[in-house]
């Protein structure tokens, strides 16, 4: 479509194995994303849903098809995008506020107004007064929500998740999910995120990419059509479990159920 | 890396420990009537030991040593680290010297040390050189392994916000380097004590090593058990130097561990 902001049009990868012989762990994959919408991407291991997402974040050379940001072609890292990963990431020599501000020192932004920048995401985040603290003093959630400031801190467009809570315990999980669900409302990004787990995809996009391994592709795009702001009580609702049952549906199909 | 604390209660057994060997050293020597030229009494030693420590000619000899074990850790530890960027930012460099520095140090460095003291002298440079040789080594395999121990992901992280190559050495390689490089100086810094005594027992005219020599020809016995303890009070020194240093620097492996629960 031409109203996309973030268009993957034909993306594929192709590992070279050990013995010569290649492996295709993404074929053909086209995803069009419009400004500020929440897409998540769920699929059973070895869908090739984070190999995407590093093809995107710059990670990963993409053997063959293009991404477009804003109908700009992508290549390589890009400032336009915000990574956030599957462990926190913070380095350990730095304070939680020095960590924040990596991008924008390694950007060369102007570092006082990325300080007011980074202060205020720390307090949007509940990080008010762990601002000169260092990571291991933290929690692991707290870890991830200063992972999320840093990736938010210069101002990217599109914020790129891969499984950002699964190292997390089931209640922290949830929490995070609301809180996610409020700084994007805030912010207003583009946000895709990667998950393994059903409902923190229903409950966090406005639409769910379905893929499917051997080799990786997607399978279905589905709408989620629940209201916002979305609670955690909604999960409990008929119109919830539908999405639900659905979703399971592909999983069985692959041959693996997940949570 | 483990840290002692010196609690009263931890020392009650080293303390206890000593008694037995040296009471039991000292009451084998009277007993069995030991020559005090083939083993010396530890009150022997005890005396010499106060007398050496009031003597200037003592102290002379006692800063030589010190100024070469110092000087040969600064130089070779500076040489190990130096190399050991230009071959880890490099890999022409790697492969171009690389091999000869391990063929270097394969080679004892006690074989090396008469060549040394005929290019430089029986003074202060040959020995400082000697010191150097070894105390290089370390820093330079270290520095090497070092810059290459930073994890993949904070290596990715930083490449995501689009981080340079240099900017990834200079945030993360470099720092997660430290550890090593304090391993590295940990062991440099008593091998330097070996290397500054090995130079002096290959020419020297002055230096702790150069008198217990002397008082090993004098049949002094108990001067050169006087001076084996300063050269172990001297090497455990500044290893605790090296320790607290690097607690300082690298504060951040200290306080891993305790972390709240709270969310």
């Amino acid at each position: 479509m031409a109203g996309d902001f973030l268009r993957i049009s034909g993306v594929s990868k192709t590992y070279a194995a050990q013995d010569g012989s290649s492996v295709q762990a993404l074929t053909a994959i086209d995803l069009g994303i419009r400004e500020g919408e929440f897409v998540t991407v769920v699929g059973p291991s070895g869908c090739g849903k984070s190999t995407l997402l590093k093809i995107l974040a710059g990670l990963l050379p993409r053997s063959s098809g293009e991404v477009t940001i804003g109908g700009r072609p992508l290549a390589g890292p890009n400032p336009a995008l915000g990574v956030v990963f599957q462990a926190p990431v913070l380095l350990p020599w730095l304070t939680v506020l020095e960590n924040v501000l990596v991008p924008a020192k390694v950007q060369k932004l102007d570092l006082s107004a990325a300080r007011g920048r980074a202060l205020e995401l720390l307090a949007m985040a509940g990080l008010s007064g762990f601002e000169n603290r260092y990571p291991s003093e933290l929690s692991g959630g707290m870890q991830q929500r200063a992972g999320i400031c840093r990736a938010l801190v210069h101002d990217p467009a599109i914020l790129l998740m891969d499984e950002p809570f699964g190292a997390l315990d089931a209640m922290t999980r949830e929490t995070m999910n609301e809180e996610l669900q409020r700084i994007w409302r805030e912010r207003r990004k583009t946000v895709l995120l990667v998950t393994h787990s059903i409902p923190e995809a229903i409950y966090l996009a406005d639409r769910i990419v379905v893929m499917a391994p051997r080799p990786g592709h997607i399978v279905e795009v589905v709408e989620v059509d629940l209201p916002r702001p979305r609670t955690l009580e909604m999960q409990n609702t008929p119109e919830f479990g539908r999405y639900v049952s659905h979703l399971r549906g592909h999983f069985r199909a692959a041959g693996m159920l997940a949570a | 890396m483990t840290r002692r604390g010196f609690s009263p209660k931890g020392m009650l057994l080293p303390a206890l420990m000593a008694v037995l060997v040296f009471g039991g050293w000292e009451a084998a020597v009277w007993l069995l009537s030991i020559p005090k030229i083939v083993l010396p009494p530890p009150s022997a030693i005890v005396v010499a030991l106060v007398e050496s420590l009031g003597s200037a000619e003592f102290h002379w000899h006692l800063l030589i040593t010190l100024w070469e074990i110092i000087a040969g850790f600064a130089l070779g530890s500076l040489g190990g680290l130096i190399l050991g960027f230009i071959i880890a930012l490099s890999p022409m460099a790697e492969r171009l010297i690389y091999p000869y520095v391990v063929a270097f140090q394969t080679l004892p460095k006690v074989a090396v040390a008469p060549i040394i003291v005929i290019w430089f002298g029986y003074g202060l440079s040959s020995k400082i050189i000697i010191t150097a040789t070894i105390a290089f080594f370390p820093l330079l395999a270290n520095t090497i392994m070092g810059l290459r121990a930073a994890p993949a992901d904070q290596i990715e992280m930083l490449v995501s916000c689009t981080a340079s190559r240099w900017q990834v050495f200079r945030m993360v390689r470099m720092m997660s380097a430290l550890p090593y490089i304090f391993v590295g100086l940990d062991v440099a810094v008593v091998l330097s004590v070996i290397g500054a005594i090995v130079g002096e027992f290959v020419g020297a005219k002055a230096g702790l090593g150069f008198l217990l020599m002397q008082k090993n020809f004098n049949f002094d016995m108990a001067g050169t058990f006087a001076i084996l303890v300063v050269l172990s009070l001297i090497g455990v020194v500044l290893h605790a130097i090296v320790q607290a240093v690097q607690r300082r620097v690298i504060f951040w492996m200290n306080t891993a561990g305790d972390r709240p629960v709270s969310l």
